[in-house]
């Protein structure tokens, strides 16, 4: 298992490497001078000029460049965003808390809700089951953006029960203010989960080992809970990890459709103004935290499938 | 002591994967199926039908109601809500294709390449692939419109090549089997060009996965294609598109109108759960064929 | 010695897509205190829906006619706390040990789940328990393999992992499903042992289904023949395989191949098995019987008794001694 993990690690730690110069080298992508493409054509002083001539050491060879600006981002200098002439890392550091808890109460919504129906499904009777998997359809064909405007529409004008946008004061508030924007993100993992939580479940209690645990006598509850769950919840991790992983850049929309400045909300704004250290920085934390939810999967799946060795996780 | 007992049923049952899907398809997959060519009419035909300039505003026309032969009102700008959803199907439909279509071929391509050379060039084109799938589709787009400008066209490459890690690893299993069939080394061995045994002879035997892969991707690339110009980075207002009319519609629909974002949500809704039926389908019967 | 296990004229029907099908008819058969009964026939005899029956495993939807009595007790009518009890009494080994056992938990965990959750037995008594059981069954370093998982036992090593599981229970009634099935000859024959060992020195009571007629001939006292869901043929086990009773019997027998004689073709019997539901009415061998009648497949055949066995045919006491001539009588 450690050997089966270092190796996951090191693959990571290339990937996160390998996209951070992605994201460095887009920005000599751009058409024009990379002066052109931080400055976003607003014209600006000559002493700014020279300014960002220095701090960007643009007359340095590009992979010079590179490696100041990733070692500033080990040190936690992510640049400076000129439209708002402020530090990116402070940009950050005001919206993140945001974008966590949004994606927070969305990933607990997806556990609770899509494995939840997912288990009564694959348990409960015929007319249960059916309900759940008529219940995850629907929810499977409201994709974010259209989820956000419905429940807008539904909850927030119609019926007046939620706040449709901003993101309130107080711990309260604010859950009140989330609680559209986590059930629209979450619409459609839910409804992914639930199906593979069914299917998982389904087919454990059809394996001979769980039928093992009923002739020696166990009470159902414990053969439920000690072999089917057991067992199911290998693929659920896997697939509940994944969906949580694609959140982060999916907040992005619902943030954006309920006015709240998270992350992703801020990241449109500023591809919007061509605040291209601003988007460097945030792409650089979102690609980040989605490598390190693939380490907490890996992590999840090697403790509870002892027959993981060197390969990498069963799809 | 056994006998080796057949199955002519289960034979049977095994033999023709195309007859089975068709019977299968039952009554929601024939509305799937109405939809998707609705949805095509309306995106190939779209300008002609349109009754009315989907460009042309009038103002004191805003946000009022159906009547007449505007079938679905006015949205916030005055202009004629069924004729922007007409000619709007357009970029929401043939993007959404061509995403896709640009994926599967990129996909298909890295998929053959790694299967048929193996060794080196798959495992560095992996190590490639496992990067690019550090990416989610979404932010590529907003990577590409910060360094190219918004365009339907940057939205689209970007999704495009986002998506194409996934069709290569799905195909790359797929072609690897093939691959390392005898008739492939005895066609190799007899003096036949990898190029010609790719096309001639891989090629085919995936084809039915890379038809469905095509099918679910196009799901993926109308509701992301859509979020992003709902975004701004995409399509650009005013001009008539799916996702763009959802934006658009936001500030009637907080309002009290919310006729203009609830008709493009319903149909994309419905094209992309249409389009994601008859992939799902599709899928369950190509794997079967290629078990 | 009193009867520990009767099963009186069970008749079962499964569930399946094209209804309700019978897949076991009337059958009966008595295992005594420290008995070892075999049970033989092809697939679709029947005779690992039996065992089902008797250790209450049938599918959901089944139908089961008749009585099954375990030490008196009515199984069939089991439930709840009840029905779990019954389960200690009787212990399964299945077929395919690598399949039954949870392959994300620890063998110890597997042996000693019952004894920890159903008799509250401590962790570390259990333990020590389980260690002894696989000394028993010829598991050396049982503290070692007790820590491992399943994926790193071999075939041959779950299987004996699973005898000893069932021993752990302390049953009266072993049920072996062709548990030596899945493993090859050597190993088979040390599983076979084990079994045997087992069973003298505990007087267990057993039953042994395999296709196998020679190796429940090895083992068993007495064997039982089924075919398409009935019973043909009980008698003693060593008497079964040099004077068979049955011309399906006969015919099991003579399909073996015998390594030291040479032979021209394998003896193969016509036709395929068939399973209760799809059997004609009259003998419902007849079709496949080289020494088939009109009134055998005119009228039912019923068990008559026959030199200390039984044996479901109308011409047996015609056909004795002869039915392994090989000729068509």
């Amino acid at each position: 298992m450690i050997a089966f993990l270092g190796k996951r690690m090191a693959m990571l730690l290339a990937t996160l490497l390998v996209a951070s110069f992605a994201i460095y080298g887009a920005l000599y992508l751009a058409p024009g001078s990379p002066i052109a493409a931080l400055t976003g054509g607003r014209s600006v002083p000559p002493e700014v000029l020279a300014q960002l001539e220095e701090r960007y050491n643009l007359n340095e060879p590009f992979l010079t460049r590179y490696w100041l600006w990733i070692s500033g981002v080990v040190r936690g200098d992510l640049g400076e965003s000129i439209p708002l002439r402020q530090d990116v890392s402070t940009i950050i550091g005001q919206r993140i808390g945001v974008t966590l808890q949004l994606v927070m109460l969305t990933a607990a919504i997806i556990i609770i809700v899509g494995v939840g129906l997912g288990i009564v499904g694959a348990l409960g009777r015929k007319s249960v089951d059916f309900g759940v998997l008529l219940a995850s359809t629907v929810s499977a064909a409201l994709p974010a953006f259209a989820a956000a405007v419905l429940l807008q529409f539904v909850f927030g004008v119609m019926l007046g029960w939620f706040p449709v946008l901003g993101t309130g004061d107080g711990f309260v508030d604010q859950l009140r203010h989330l609680t559209l924007p986590a059930l629209a993100l979450a619409a459609t993992s839910v409804a992914l989960v639930a199906r593979v939580t069914r299917t998982a479940v389904r087919d454990e209690l059809d394996k001979e080992h769980v039928q093992t645990a009923v002739s020696r006598g166990l009470p159902w509850r414990e053969v439920v809970r000690r072999h089917v769950l057991r067992n199911a919840a290998i693929p659920i991790t896997t697939v509940v990890g994944i969906t949580i992983a694609s959140l982060i850049a999916l907040a992005a929309v619902v943030e954006t459709a309920f006015g709240l400045n998270g992350l992703g909300a801020y990241l449109v704004q500023a591809a919007q103004n061509k605040d291209f250290a601003t988007v460097q920085g945030i792409s650089l934390v979102l690609v980040f935290a989605f490598v390190i939810t693939n380490v907490i999967i890996d992590i999840a799946y090697a403790i509870l499938d002892p027959r993981v060795t060197l390969g990498s996780r069963a799809q | 002591m056994s006998i080796e007992i057949v199955d002519p049923v289960a034979e049977a049952e095994e033999a023709s994967p195309d007859r089975r899907t068709l019977r299968r398809l039952g009554w929601v997959g024939w509305i799937s199926i109405a939809v998707v060519v609705l949805a095509l009419l309306m995106a190939i035909l779209g300008p002609i039908l349109a009754p009315f300039d989907p460009n042309q505003g009038d103002l004191s026309f805003a946000n009022v109601g159906p009547f007449g032969q505007h079938l679905l009102g006015f949205d916030g700008q005055g202009r004629d809500v069924l004729s922007r959803l007409l000619v709007g199907a357009r970029t929401a439909i043939f993007g959404a294709a061509a995403v896709a279509l640009v994926a599967v071929v990129i996909g298909t391509a890295l998929a053959l390449v790694t299967a048929w050379f193996g060794g080196k060039v798959d495992a560095t084109a992996s190590v490639v692939i496992d990067v690019v799938f550090a990416f989610p589709g979404i932010l590529l787009a907003i990577l590409a419109a910060a360094v190219f400008g918004p365009s339907l066209f940057s939205a689209g490459l970007a999704l495009a090549i986002a998506y194409s890690p996934y069709v290569a690893r799905v195909l790359r299993g797929a072609a690897l089997k093939e691959r390392a069939m005898t008739y492939i080394a005895a066609l190799e061995v007899q003096g036949f060009g990898a190029w010609r045994l790719c096309v001639k002879h891989l090629l085919p035997n995936i084809s039915s996965l890379i038809v469905a892969q095509g099918t679910i991707l196009f799901g993926f690339a109308m509701v992301d294609l859509a979020a992003i110009s709902f975004l701004g980075l995409g399509v650009q207002t005013p001009q008539a598109d799916w996702g763009v009319m959802v934006s658009e519609g936001k500030t009637s629909l907080l309002q009290g109108y919310p006729l203009v974002s609830i008709s493009a949500v319903l149909c994309i809704v419905a094209v992309v759960a249409a389009v994601s039926f008859l992939g799902d389908r599709l899928d369950t019967s190509s794997k079967a064929v290629n078990r | 010695m009193s009867a520990l296990l009767e099963v009186r004229d069970l008749t079962v029907q499964l569930k399946m897509d094209s209804g309700m099908r019978e897949v076991i008819t009337g059958t009966s058969l008595t295992i005594a205190q420290g008995e070892a009964m075999g049970l033989v026939g092809e697939s679709g005899s029947g005779k690992s829906m039996t065992a089902k029956a008797i250790a209450r495993l049938l599918p959901d939807g089944a139908d089961v006619q008749g009585s099954v009595t375990f030490d008196g007790t009515d199984v069939l009518a089991l439930d709840g706390d009840a029905l779990r009890k019954h389960r200690a009494q009787v212990a399964v080994v299945f077929q395919d040990p690598r399949a039954h056992i949870n392959p994300v938990r620890r063998i110890e965990d597997f042996m000693t789940e019952s004894l920890r959750i159903l008799e509250n037995v401590p962790k570390a008594d259990a333990a020590r328990r389980a260690a002894a059981a696989l000394e028993e069954v010829g598991i050396d370093d049982p503290g070692k393999r007790l820590r491992q998982f399943p994926h790193e036992l071999s075939g041959g090593m779950l299987q004996r992992v699973m005898i000893a599981t069932a021993l752990l229970s302390e049953p009266r009634l072993l049920l072996a499903d062709e548990c030596t099935t899945a493993l090859d000859v050597t190993t088979q024959a040390e599983v076979m042992a084990i079994l045997d060992d087992l069973r003298r020195d505990r007087g267990l009571s057993m039953l042994f289904i395999t296709h196998d007629l020679e190796l429940a001939g090895a083992v068993c006292d007495r064997t039982c023949v089924m075919y398409a869901g009935q019973v043909v043929e009980t008698r003693a086990a060593n008497l079964l395989h040099g004077d068979p009773l049955h011309p399906y019997s006969a015919a099991l027998v003579q399909a073996r191949p015998d390594i030291s004689s040479t032979a021209e073709r394998l003896v193969a019997i016509p036709g395929r098995p068939v399973s209760a539901f799809e059997a004609p009415s009259g003998c419902r061998f007849a079709p496949r019987c080289p020494h088939a009648e009109d009134a055998c497949r005119a009228d039912e055949q019923v068990l008559v008794e026959l030199d200390g066995g039984r044996v479901r045919c109308r011409r047996a006491s015609e056909l004795r001694g002869r039915l392994l001539d090989g000729a068509h009588v």
